[in-house]
């Protein structure tokens, strides 16, 4: 199912989808904060221009008009980049969106590292944690173009706020047409008995590449695909953990309150195993291309191969104390 | 400029005395709250919902229906009042605001209670959700008109500015905002503590119609609303001269009301001074 030699970036992806669901339902409006060029929503305003609103470079009023229209039963979608979809406006989101559970699809774009030489202050590497903290808000971070356009196509069916988290360069495209996307259902891409990998967005690749890696060692790896960080799929994690006793979450965000931490969580409800989480080491990022900042910051398959042996030995150090 | 008839002007009146003397009780039964800013508004609320706004109590959810957005939500004893006296709920309800499990929210909340259009609280939101709106009703071809009561204060928050900007920038003639200009927020005077006067000069450089009236006399209100309607191509603003604690002698223009309930017998003065029975 690999087409592993193209090459399109999650946004495009968006911005196709977004045509393509206008077409289908009338009710949706996009909103944009002066960057539709850079998210792919300009595709929609040339499709739909009554239904395309450019707020300006004004992310609070943004989430506020986005808010409206969904009180109105239009199924709004409001897009910027993620620092200040979920930063900048926190405020907004959380109070006038999240709080009443309004129908309002937040995709952003540009988001962790690989935004590159925009550098630290355009890097959000916090926004999974900022939008999974809040009550009602469903969290979806796609790991290629296929799977874009399905969470998209999900999330305008689905009532209620949803977060959508895409990034900027073009990315490998993992799936193929007959890939199936089902909200809250993690998928398992690659079995394997000595340890699992759950992955989510641009690290997916990773994880595929490093268990590649590992396998030609002799160890056999499972990598998961954990596309909706909230709600979690809970049973895959603790799946996992029972199969291979040994876990590590790979994210391009902080290891803090994003996927890693979600999955300890569940481990330490559920199903104590050695955890490693690869991610962002509680830094803020830095100006470079997205491949040598992937490097620096230790989001590469190397890094999740070294993640999963540490997992493994300390797994084997532990026996006889797993769940 | 049509006159108002007396009789309307002495029943809204009457309802602006009965919202005083249910939001003063609702207050003093809850023990904490803001009489200050609901009090300074009662003229304007009244007036929206005893005569202006198109509503159907029953069926709350109208697609064609007015909305009102409260954007300074800690008004909220006096959003609540108005919509039990319209038939939203049962008024015997009012005295558990603030009690858990209440629909009467400190702040207002959608969800809970029939008849609350937005969930604010945190201020300066209010007019971008009530912009969401109006441009839905454009689009939809509907011929709503979207309210937006701000407060003075509130004004200091950017987002009033980027809402203000936008709703010109769409032309949204559909909707309306009133400014509740009672002059005190928390910490003393708006205009010492920080300030965002001029307030019509401000509105109309960012492209509204600004029309300004003494926000407790209905026939200038009435006549406000009747002019905002009328604006065409672009937002309207009733800059509304209020005093903050209006009707309670004690609680006028002092900053100490902004958000203290009255106790047992601050409460029993204040409804005796409305003409009502102590609780």
């Amino acid at each position: 199912m690999s087409r592993q030699q193209e090459k399109i970036a999650t946004r495009d992806a968006y911005g196709r989808a977004l045509v393509e669901l206008g077409a289908r339902y009338p009710e949706i409006v996009v909103l944009d904060a002066d960057l539709s060029r850079s998210t792919k929503t300009h595709e929609f305003a040339k499709a739909f221009p009554d239904r395309f609103f450019n707020m300006g470079i004004a992310e609070q009023n943004l989430m506020g008009t986005a808010a409206g229209f969904a009180l109105a039963g239009k199924i709004p979608f409001a897009s910027t980049f993620a620092v200040f979809a979920t930063g900048r406006a926190f405020d907004q989101v959380r109070n006038t969106i999240a709080y009443p559970g309004l129908n309002v699809k937040i995709v952003a774009t540009h988001a962790g590292i690989t935004v590159g030489e925009d550098g630290a202050s355009h890097q959000a590497l916090e926004d999974i944690a900022l939008m999974r903290a809040l009550p009602n808000m469903t969290v979806i971070v796609p790991a290629d173009a296929t799977e874009t356009a399905r969470a998209v196509a999900a999330a305008a069916v689905h009532r209620g706020p949803v977060y959508i988290r895409l990034g900027r360069p073009a990315v490998p495209v993992l799936f193929g047409e007959d890939y199936k996307f089902r909200l809250g259902v993690a998928t398992i891409l690659r079995e394997g008995r000595d340890a699992a990998i759950c992955a989510t967005g641009v690290m997916v690749a990773e994880a595929l590449r490093a268990a590649e890696q590992l396998a030609a060692q002799g160890i056999e790896v499972a990598v998961a695909n954990f596309h909706t960080i909230k709600p979690l799929d809970v049973e895959t994690v603790v799946h996992l953990a029972r199969k291979t006793g040994a876990l590590v979450t790979a994210e391009e965000h902080t290891i803090y309150g994003g996927l890693g931490s979600a999955v300890a969580e569940v481990l330490g409800e559920h199903c104590p195993v050695p955890l490693v989480r690869v991610g962002i080491q509680d830094r803020f990022g830095e100006s470079g291309s997205p491949a040598e900042l992937m490097e620096a910051f230790g989001l590469t398959a190397p890094y999740i191969v070294r993640a999963a042996e540490i997992a493994r030995w300390r797994r084997d150090r532990w026996a006889g104390r797993s769940c | 400029m049509a006159e108002a008839a007396p009789a309307l002007l002495r029943e809204l009146e009457a309802k602006a005395r009965t919202l005083r003397v249910n939001l003063i009780r609702m207050l003093a039964e809850a023990g904490s709250g803001h009489p200050g800013g609901s009090l300074s508004a009662v003229e304007i609320v009244t007036a929206l919902y005893f005569h202006v706004m198109r509503l159907k109590p029953l069926e709350p959810d109208w697609p064609d229906r007015d909305r009102f957005i409260l954007s300074k939500g800690h008004a909220a004893p006096l959003l609540y009042a108005a919509l039990a006296e319209r038939g939203f709920f049962p008024p015997e309800e009012l005295l558990t605001l603030r009690k858990l499990g209440s629909r009467l929210q400190g702040h207002p909340d959608l969800r809970k209670l029939p008849g609350v259009e937005a969930s604010t609280g945190s201020l300066g939101q209010g007019l971008s959700i009530g912009l969401g709106i109006a441009l839905a009703g454009k689009l939809d071809g509907r011929g709503y008109r979207v309210y937006v009561l701000l407060g003075d204060g509130e004004c200091q928050e950017g987002q009033v500015w980027e809402a203000a900007m936008a709703a010109a920038h769409y032309r949204a003639d559909n909707l309306t905002a009133i400014l509740d200009y009672n002059g005190l927020q928390i910490d003393g005077p708006v205009a010492q503590v920080l300030s965002p006067l001029p307030f019509a000069e401000k509105w109309e450089a960012f492209g509204w119609a600004v029309r300004e009236v003494d926000g407790h006399d209905f026939a200038s209100l009435l006549d406000a609303f009747a002019w905002a309607a009328g604006v065409r191509g672009r937002p309207s603003l009733i800059l509304a001269r209020t005093v903050k604690g209006k009707g309670v002698s004690f609680m006028e223009n002092r900053v100490d009301w902004h958000g203290t309930a009255p106790n047992r017998e601050q409460a029993a003065r204040a409804l005796a001074e409305l003409g009502a029975p102590s609780p």
